[in-house]
């Protein structure tokens, strides 16, 4: 019996190790890629736009009231309901990434050096939904006098989990890999979701509480126009805009 | 005294775990994403009033887990010191060793974000670790060092021997693939019970769903083995307290876990019912290893032949041999 168990724990330490070995250590902070230089400038005077908008069809759901008794920070703040669908007057669609998802060909963007900010207040993200350009700087910053962790999950990029214990605190993070969408979640506060919209051009908005979105400064062209909401999916339409033309598009979603 | 602390770290082993079973099921385990530390402080240093949100049960769970640690070295240094059997003083060690890989395997899991197979070790691992502080506190009771004498000289049940050991051996495998399910998000994969999507075989399939399937068939043969061993105690030794005890018990925790286990599907997971059916699982498993130990009891070293006695030396240990002036280590 006692030469069953001590084979038994030596294989499992065995695995152990060998498991440990193969994985590797923790992840480290992926260092910003040199800038690129757009090999084909668009040119202003021919640049046209996009513009729609997007409306919910349908009873919306009413928002949920979130418990926030686990933290007496938070739960201080007053009422809090889900931010899952948000619609607006007229059944206006808040929340909604809506990007060019193929049309740009071969195409090279300059990446802003100006960071883009996900903040965390009130015990929320805000905002919600946002996007950036693939080697852009992504500041996440606490405003929260509360601990909250930031757990990125990505596919296509590396996953990070960073600790902030008090408000002011800021990560930067350079995302390496375009990405659609990657989800950001607090395990503190499990109401707590973001999601990023990663990409290597500029063409993208996200739907604020009008429901309308823009997306400026395209070249004459064919393009596939994608919508996504974190609940209700994806939709795509095509459109050509000419030179200095502006196309209308509109997108629906139901319940 | 050393028996009564034996079962005192078999029991904080088992609120190990439910805690353990409360970091899973409340989407806890990276709501503190450092190891060891616990946002930058020193783990036993963190403030109490810090500990809001998932951090309650991440961070309570660690302390547990540290003190179920530091009970687990103290009882190997014990078992070092007193206890006459090298075997079991062996176990002690072999129990320290488990218990401190757990741990690595719990902050490797925080570090690399949740692996699957890293959490499914890290939850195997502590059933054997569960499995290992309730042998030790069994070989070191009354009844087992008396080899169970007022039943004199029981003869080996081979039968008994081998259901019991399978039993045990096959609950411990349906833990490990409910380990699988939890840690694979397939907890609802089959989001009714006692059918499947209305049928009694699901009528579609994949990875999750035949995860979740296998854990409702593995609890199915599990109930089967559970009562013929039992079944059988109770037809051939219904004599034999310490086989009818463990026993009934056995049936007691099997109606527990079944119905925890369908409460855990139509609750939608409830965090605290999910994680009493990990704690029961667990006990379901350490009650089938007592019966099944017990079962073999002849057939360990310290077999005593009738009138063996445990003696008091004055180095503080204490040493088996037959009554009478002399005496010597098992």
């Amino acid at each position: 019996m006692t030469a069953i168990l001590r084979a038994g724990f030596t294989a499992a330490a065995l695995c152990s190790a060998a498991i440990g070995l193969a994985c590797g250590g923790t992840q480290q902070e992926a260092p910003a890629p040199a800038p690129v230089v757009a090999i084909e400038p668009i040119d202003p005077a021919t640049a046209g736009a996009i513009t729609g908008a997007i409306t919910f069809e349908g009873t919306p759901p009413a928002p949920t009231p979130i418990n926030t008794g686990s933290d007496p920070y938070c739960e201080k703040l007053g009422p809090m309901t889900t931010e899952t669908v948000s619609v607006g007057t007229g059944g206006a669609l808040q929340n909604v990434f809506v990007y060019v998802k193929d049309g740009l060909g071969n195409r090279v963007f300059p990446v802003p050096t100006a960071p883009v900010v996900l903040d965390q207040r009130g015990c929320r993200y805000v905002p919600h939904v946002l996007g950036l350009q693939v080697g852009q700087p992504f500041e996440i910053l606490s405003s929260d006098n509360t601990l909250h962790n930031v757990h990125a999950m990505p596919e296509s990029n590396r996953e990070f989990n960073k600790a902030h214990q008090e408000a002011g605190i800021r990560h930067m993070h350079v995302f390496t890999a375009k990405e659609v969408m990657i989800p950001f979640k607090c395990d503190v506060h499990r109401w707590m979701n973001a999601y990023v919209g990663v990409l290597d051009h500029p063409f993208f908005a996200v739907t604020g509480t009008n429901g309308a979105f823009e997306l400026k400064g395209l070249p004459p062209g064919n393009y596939t126009i994608e919508a996504w909401h974190e609940k209700l999916g994806t939709q795509t339409q095509t459109v050509t805009i000419g030179e200095k033309q502006t196309s209308t598009i509109a997108f629906t979603f139901k319940a | 005294m050393l028996h009564l602390f034996t079962l005192v770290v078999a029991l904080s082993t088992a609120i190990l775990i439910f805690a353990g079973g409360l970091v899973t099921s409340t989407g806890s385990g990276l709501s503190v994403p450092d190891w060891p530390n616990t946002y930058g402080w020193f783990m036993f240093t963190f403030p109490l009033e810090k500990m809001v949100g998932g951090i309650r049960y991440e961070h309570s769970h660690r302390l547990i887990a540290s003190t179920v640690g530091f009970l687990i070295m103290t009882l190997a240094f014990w078992l070092w010191r007193a206890e006459p059997r090298r075997w079991v003083r062996r176990l002690g060690f072999i129990a320290l060793a488990a218990v401190i890989t757990q741990g690595i395997l719990g902050g490797i899991t925080v570090l690399w974000y949740l692996p699957e197979p890293i959490s499914i070790a890290h939850a195997s691992l502590a059933q054997i670790v569960f499995c290992l502080t309730t042998a030790i506190a069994l070989f070191t009771s009354r009844g087992w060092k008396q080899a169970y004498a007022s039943n004199g000289a029981a003869p080996d049940d081979r039968v008994l021997q081998k259901i019991a050991a399978a039993t045990t051996a096959w609950i411990y495998l349906q833990i490990v693939v409910g380990a699988t399910m939890r840690h694979t998000g397939a907890g609802l994969a089959i989001p009714d019970f006692p059918l499947a999507f209305g049928q009694i075989i699901p009528p579609h399939w994949d990875a999750g769903i035949a995860i979740h399937f296998a854990h409702r068939v593995g609890a199915l043969v599990a109930s089967v083995l559970i009562l013929a061993t039992t079944g059988h105690v109770f037809y051939h030794h219904r004599r034999r307290s310490e086989l009818v005890r463990p026993s009934i018990v056995l049936l007691v925790l099997l109606v527990l876990q079944v119905t925890l286990g369908a409460l855990t599907i139509l609750s939608a997971k409830h965090y605290i019912i999910n994680s009493l059916h990990v704690v029961t699982g667990a006990s379901v498993l350490v009650t089938s290893l007592v019966l099944t130990l017990r079962a073999h009891r002849r057939r360990f070293a310290d077999a005593a032949a009738p009138g063996s006695v445990y003696r008091d030396v004055p180095s503080g240990g204490r040493v088996l041999g037959r009554s009478g002036p002399a005496g010597a280590r098992a």
